[in-house]
């Protein structure tokens, strides 16, 4: 599944680097102890620069999915449908992802897990998820 | 002179800021309201979409036509606002000859006209200029469109969008907003016929209207059996791409009296942001900034809802109108499906609303906010033709722009509501 390959940025080359060893990290804020999505240069909930790399769960829920049925970018018109998510990590940030392995009973609140399957060409991995029965 | 204008600035933000809410609704009227009014409006459509004209040329074009309509001309102008391009305002002054004293190039996405005349009722109220022109200019169909092809998007590659939302294949505008379709379905039970019955409602306005890009009515049936885009919105549920500009002359309410057209006053606004262009960051997706903006501008206008004779609001898609509605407060929050149903909003509805047909079947060059406030300035006129409200004498104008990031509220009233 040929994707949008983004630029490795000094901030996130942390996050980056854990995805190849399949593991999913995020920044958490040393001073307000909450975790922080999308990689940044501060916490959003206080402005402390102070952020440290954290692991994650991996499991989740969904918040609100779709079902792509024309491609969102011009690399993906091979692989519609497909779905695209927000997926609400159990340390309580909120990602955009997809869910792989969908039948068409997806609904909101399902419960996922972190699923490795997509590798983008230099090694990085791109998390996407998978539901779970628990 | 620079003493003398800082001084009338500190005297109206101190008077802004000097009563509490209840009395600034109830005793003393906000120094914004009717300080201002909209004068001149016009815009360029065309129904089979193409305008074949540069950018640059139907800017040309609405600004002349405006100042036509306003019965001013380009001396009078001190202040150019614009989102076209970098420095826009200064660039288009300098192609126009204007030597502006005061300037605006805000970018807010299809808010940025409401926001726009906000910004400009408010230097016009603190006297910073008198005579402000807004313009807007994009041609998708015959020319470039910058909003094909799934590229870097805005911001480019640093961007958040491109780096955490775009590797997802999220690229489409609809994409984002079938997200927040599908958990206000989830929250509240709203279904696809409720989403449709708002594209049905806002074709049947355009029926009405010969500049509509739609002019053949459609059923709900339509809507479902259009292709899917992004479950759950179909094609149907999706705005337009054409072609599209326009322009607003604003000045002082004590200038207006004297023009050529019945003034348009500014009676309320408000602006409000969640988020920038990755929709994981808005929050609740089902509540939009117009919550904020909304209950802002009626305030400061003084009204309440059963005041409004029109509605003119963003409908990028029609999930957009279903929570604008329910965020402005026409209905309680989860109700909007069950208050679209019955065809409210349509011609013979008790809420005229979109009443060009909206950015589903009127026009939609990208940014549909100028041709919410021409629609708005037209039905307080009294020029809706066909689909004139009767007796309309208090408009809303709901900008929503990003990806349901932005909302500006703009309230518009005639002389009698001044």
């Amino acid at each position: 599944m040929p994707r949008i390959e983004p630029p490795v940025t000094p901030l996130a080359e942390p996050y980056w680097d854990a995805t190849r060893r399949r593991e999913l990290v995020a920044q958490r804020c040393d001073a307000c102890d909450r975790f922080v999505w999308y990689p940044r240069e501060v916490c959003p909930g206080c402005l402390s620069a102070e952020l440290d790399w954290a692991p994650l769960a991996g499991t989740g829920t969904i918040y609100t999915f779709n079902v792509m049925r024309k491609p969102g970018n011009p690399m993906m018109g091979d692989d519609v449908p497909y779905v695209v998510a927000l997926v609400d990590l159990d340390e309580g940030i909120r990602m955009t992802t997809n869910v792989v392995g969908a039948d068409g009973s997806l609904r909101c609140d399902q419960r996922v897990r972190v699923d490795w399957s997509v590798e983008l060409s230099d090694g990085r991995r791109l998390p996407v998820f998978r539901v779970t029965d628990d | 002179m620079i003493t003398e204008t800082a001084a009338v600035l500190c005297s109206v933000v101190a008077r802004w800021r000097r009563p509490p809410q209840e009395d600034l609704e109830t005793l003393v009227p906000h120094p914004l309201r009717a300080a201002a009014a909209i004068v001149g409006a016009v815009d360029a459509v065309s129904p089979d979409g193409r305008l074949g004209r540069s950018d640059a040329q139907l800017e040309v074009e609405m600004i002349r036509g405006a100042l036509d309509d306003a019965g001013l001309t380009i001396a009078d102008v001190d202040c150019l606002m614009t989102t076209n391009g970098m420095m826009g305002s200064l660039e288009l002054g300098e192609r126009l000859g204007v030597r502006g004293r005061f300037t605006d190039s805000t970018m807010t996405g299809g808010s940025s006209f409401e926001v726009h005349v906000e910004h400009a009722a408010a230097a016009i109220a603190a006297g910073l200029c008198e005579v402000a022109v807004i313009v807007y200019a994009a041609t998708p169909r015959g020319g470039k469109n910058p909003f094909a092809g799934g590229g870097p998007g805005i911001g480019g590659q640093d961007s958040a969008l491109f780096q955490w939302d775009l590797p997802y294949g999220l690229g489409l505008p609809a994409a984002s907003y079938s997200l927040a379709a599908q958990r206000h379905m989830h929250d509240f039970g709203t279904t696809s016929e409720q989403l449709a019955q708002i594209a049905v409602s806002f074709r049947e306005w355009a029926v009405k209207n010969p500049n509509a890009y739609h002019q053949d009515p459609i059923t709900i049936d339509d809507v479902l059996a259009s292709p899917m885009v992004a479950e759950p919105l179909h094609k149907l549920d999706c705005c337009l791409v054409t072609d599209g500009a326009g322009a607003l002359v604003v000045t002082s309410a004590e200038r207006a009296r004297d023009l050529a057209r019945p003034p348009v006053y500014v009676l309320g606004a408000g602006t409000a942001h969640t988020h920038g262009m990755s929709i994981s960051q808005m929050g609740d997706v089902t509540t939009t900034a117009a919550a904020v903006s909304g209950p802002q501008a009626m305030a400061m206008a003084g009204i309440g809802h059963g005041d409004v004779d029109v509605v003119e609001l963003y409908d990028s898609f029609t999930i957009t109108a279903l929570m604008t509605l329910e965020d402005l407060g026409f209905c309680a929050k989860g109700e909007g499906g069950d208050f679209v149903s019955d065809g409210r909003l349509g011609p013979g509805g008790v809420l005229p609303t979109n009443t060009n047909g909206g950015g589903l079947s009127y026009t939609h060059p990208g940014m549909y906010g100028m041709f919410i406030l021409v629609e708005a300035v037209r039905q307080l006129r009294g020029e809706g033709g066909d689909r004139q409200v009767p007796g309309a004498e208090v408009a809303i104008a709901n900008g929503c722009g990003g990806v349901l990031s932005c909302t500006s509220t703009i309230v518009l009233g005639t002389e009698a509501t001044r």
